[in-house]
């Protein structure tokens, strides 16, 4: 598995740049993913990325996109549990990048 | 025109689904892997039941610790099923029985049922899958 150094720190991920060790993870990480992966972090995204790292707490998965909409649409409301809010925020995928951004594996099922 | 064309109409076949669990949660992969099958399944918009038997029941049971066996606990997972609309589980209530187990030690709401009713169930489905 290939190694990166994340803000002085050498850090595992797997050949898609996942991070191997979910209990590693930190904004210095997750900054750095998001600049891989060409977000520019807002208080919306962090919304979402704090939001799936609370869903993998609480389940040990990282949902599929569809059960992700619902379950933000549950908590935060229409407005932000829609597709359209949500690719807009992550535009290749919320499950896939915001996982990625918040130290989760890839979502099951996502190809 | 064949029966396979007729359903062909691009609204999707949706088939009745059973992924039958029936060993231990930890020491073979078949019921994490058995877990992953599901949630994929899931993602098709298909009918789906899962059903807990013989030693498949302790994948359900309330307060596993797995850090001294150094793997994932992955029974919190079970409690997700809903979320992806998986809503039918099913335990076995003669295993529940050999084991000294009840419902209240597992940590999802199950349907409990007898033999007979397992099998009439069972009779009921495209698809039968064990792990």
């Amino acid at each position: 598995m290939p190694m990166v150094n994340i803000a002085g720190k050498e850090v595992e991920v797997d050949e898609e740049g996942y991070l191997i060790d979910l209990s590693q993870w930190n904004e210095d990480i997750a900054k750095y993913m998001a600049v891989e992966e060409k977000v520019d972090m807002t208080d919306n995204h962090w919304e979402v990325v704090n939001f799936l790292r609370e869903y993998y707490d609480e389940y040990q998965i990282a949902p599929a996109v569809r059960v992700l909409t619902k379950a933000i649409g549950k908590k935060l409301g229409p407005d932000k549990g829609n597709n359209k809010y949500l690719y807009e925020l992550f535009p290749y995928g919320p499950a896939k990048q915001a996982c990625k951004i918040a130290g989760l594996p890839k979502p099951t099922g996502c190809i | 025109m064949s029966d396979m064309d007729m359903e062909d109409d691009g609204s999707g076949v949706v088939k009745k689904f059973m992924f039958l669990n029936r060993k231990a949660p930890h020491g073979t992969v078949y019921a994490l892997e058995g877990l992953e099958v599901v949630l994929i399944t899931a993602a098709f918009d298909q009918d789906v039941s899962l059903v807990f038997t013989d030693d498949g029941v302790y994948q359900l049971m309330k307060g596993i610790d797995t850090k001294g066996i150094e793997v994932k606990d992955f029974s919190k997972t079970y409690r997700a099923l809903d979320g992806y609309d998986i809503e039918k589980l099913y335990v076995d209530q003669a295993s529940l029985d050999a084991r000294g187990l009840t419902e209240d030690d597992l940590i999802v709401d199950v349907t409990v049922l007898s033999n007979d009713e397992m099998a009439k169930l069972m009779d009921e489905q495209d698809v039968v899958i064990s792990f």
